[in-house]
């Protein structure tokens, strides 16, 4: 379904803290509910520039977390303050205005006949991996799922799925070492799997490259530098197999891992 | 409802050139995009004789107040734009201009014969900031190399020529001046400015690029001002009609350009912030218009 055409002005109704995240919900009267895997273009409504470098100045795109109840569904989204954009972002309290453009791009697709679905997150790719394990438990699918964060305070993101197994890097929580580590052991458990992934550049390619070696389909949710979302500048291509680029907004953001040689570092 | 080249339009504001792909917008926003066209004339993102796959990325940098890119004119070259864009870009409700660009005379008098065979197209704008692969500048730089160009190509077509000049040049109204002079119909500034973005984050090297191609060009609100000073500059030493372009966000700054002495004013990056951007600055021109009574055309 079309995303209305320009932005529109949603109003906060909830900020809350998840560990090292902050989760921002807004109701969407105007909007179409996002399929799993959608992103949207968000900047606030008021003071969107004058922060680090006086930025921001472009909206920034977020994977939506989750879209819950109708008339009018609530968007939620998962940020973490990494720069001037998400710190702006970060400050939003309910009232406030938010600019959303939205949904956004392709989402996933479900796994093919007699493949089980295998979540894979790191840190704020944690977001697309929620409203897609909603989508398959509603289905009667299993959705088993396994995130990796830096630490115990990140960590505290894997509560916004359900059952995760969690790996840090600093060990204080779950599994010490890579989330690749866990999901070298679920793909060698021998029942065919489908891999559905996003999180930091290396993670998503130590991912494709598992996935590849044995054989078994991957989804990737990648992240870029957007300016637009919706197709106008070009900004946000990756390179494919073979040689061309395909433009994240419109192709992706989820790509068939396939279609990579790799996963582009930035 | 300006008059511009022959053409009728609406109103007064387009597209700058590479800054909407409408088949991609149509793909996302569907048919409310259509129904609520912001722009009075389409611009076509600039077309090569051979297709282009643009920069390695990253392609974009963000500036106080702006943007740095380096996209590289990815296309599907001449004979994909008119086979699969052209039947798409024609059923727009508006006038269809296509921007071209080549690097030598021979490839700009092949691109302009090309679409003057097509009466899907309205009028050529001529991208003539690309270096010429015989003297390394940019043919837009240099008046006299300009009027070479345009000397040789000009009557390849009959439509309307609109020269799109660069702002990365001594004295942009001279160049104006020899396009005009050489046929243009009409002149469109500024196209983004020459600007280098620093590598940035924990592995940057002291002096590399951040991007792909090295340089990029700046637009946005940041180039606003000296959007204007190459608009007046420019209106003031020619007689054809002006496109100005630089950072346009409102009505406010629809109506200065106009004030610059531009018959048209294009918005490029404020559609990246809101796709229906240009749709609001229309409305808001017009009711400024409406208020003040002077930029009524």
């Amino acid at each position: 379904m079309s995303a209305p055409f320009g932005r529109r002005r949603l109003t906060i109704g909830g900020a809350r803290r998840v560990g090292a995240y902050v989760v921002l919900a807004a109701p969407d009267p105007g909007g179409p509910a996002p399929e799993p895997g959608q992103f949207y273009m968000l900047a606030a409504a008021e003071r969107w520039g004058g922060g680090e470098d006086e930025r921001p100045f472009l909206p920034r795109a977020f994977s939506v977390l989750r879209a819950t109840g109708t008339d009018p569904p609530t968007l939620e989204f998962m940020l973490e303050d990494v720069g001037p954009g998400t710190r702006r972002l970060g400050e939003l309290v309910p009232g406030d205005g938010l600019w959303v453009t939205g949904p956004l791009g392709q989402g996933f697709t479900a796994p093919g006949e007699g493949r089980r679905a295998l979540l894979c997150g790191g840190g704020v790719g944690t977001a697309p991996l929620a409203i897609w394990q909603d989508a398959l438990l509603a289905s009667g699918r299993e959705a088993p799922a396994l995130l990796g964060f830096r630490d115990g305070e990140h960590a505290e993101g894997a509560g916004l799925l359900r059952d995760a197994r969690v790996a840090t890097d600093d060990g204080s929580t779950g599994h010490h070492g890579p989330v690749t580590d866990l999901l070298v052991a679920e793909l060698d458990a021998g029942t065919p799997a489908i891999v559905y992934a996003c999180g930091p550049p290396g993670m998503l390619e130590a991912v494709r490259a598992l996935c590849e070696a044995r054989a078994v389909p991957a989804q990737l949710a990648l992240e870029s530098g957007m300016a637009c979302g919706f197709g106008a500048c070009f900004g946000c291509v990756v390179p494919t197999r073979d040689g061309s680029y395909v433009r994240l907004c419109v192709d992706g953001p989820v790509l068939d891992a396939e279609l990579l040689a790799g996963v582009p570092a930035h | 409802m300006p008059s511009f080249c022959g053409l009728e339009l609406e109103h007064p504001i387009v597209n700058g050139s590479g800054t909407y792909d409408v088949i991609a917008a149509r793909r996302a926003f569907g048919e409310a995009l259509i129904e609520s066209f912001p722009f009075s004339a389409f611009v076509s993102k600039t077309i090569t004789l051979e297709p282009r796959a643009g920069n390695p990325p990253p392609r974009l940098f963000e500036t106080p107040a702006g943007l740095i890119n380096s996209i590289g004119l990815p296309n599907k070259g001449l004979q994909g734009y008119l086979e699969r864009d052209l039947p798409e870009l024609a059923a727009l409700p508006v006038p269809l201009i296509t921007n071209v660009m080549g690097s030598t005379a021979a490839e700009i008098a092949a691109l302009l014969e090309a679409v003057d065979d097509r009466d899907e197209i309205a009028a050529v704008e001529l991208n003539v900031s690309c270096p010429n692969v015989r003297t390394g500048l940019d043919i837009g730089a240099d008046p006299r190399e300009l009027a070479a160009v345009l000397d040789a190509v000009r009557r390849r077509t009959s439509k309307p020529l609109i020269v799109k000049l660069t702002p990365n040049t001594a004295d942009v109204a001279l160049v104006a001046e020899a396009a005009e002079a050489s046929g243009a119909d009409a002149v469109s500034l500024i196209n983004t400015l020459r600007a280098f973005a620093p590598a940035v984050g924990p592995d940057a090297v002291a002096g590399e690029a951040w991007l792909g191609g090295g340089t990029g060009g700046l637009s946005g609100p940041a180039i606003r001002a000296v959007a204007l000073a190459q608009v007046s500059a420019v209106a003031r030493r020619v007689t054809i009609p002006v496109v100005g372009m630089g950072g346009v966000q409102s009505g406010a700054h629809a109506a200065q350009m106009l004030g610059a002495g531009a018959t048209l004013v294009a918005v490029g990056t404020e559609s990246f912030r809101d796709p229906a951007a240009g749709a609001r600055i229309r409305d808001e021109l017009r009711d400024f218009s409406a208020k003040s009574g002077s930029f009524a055309r």
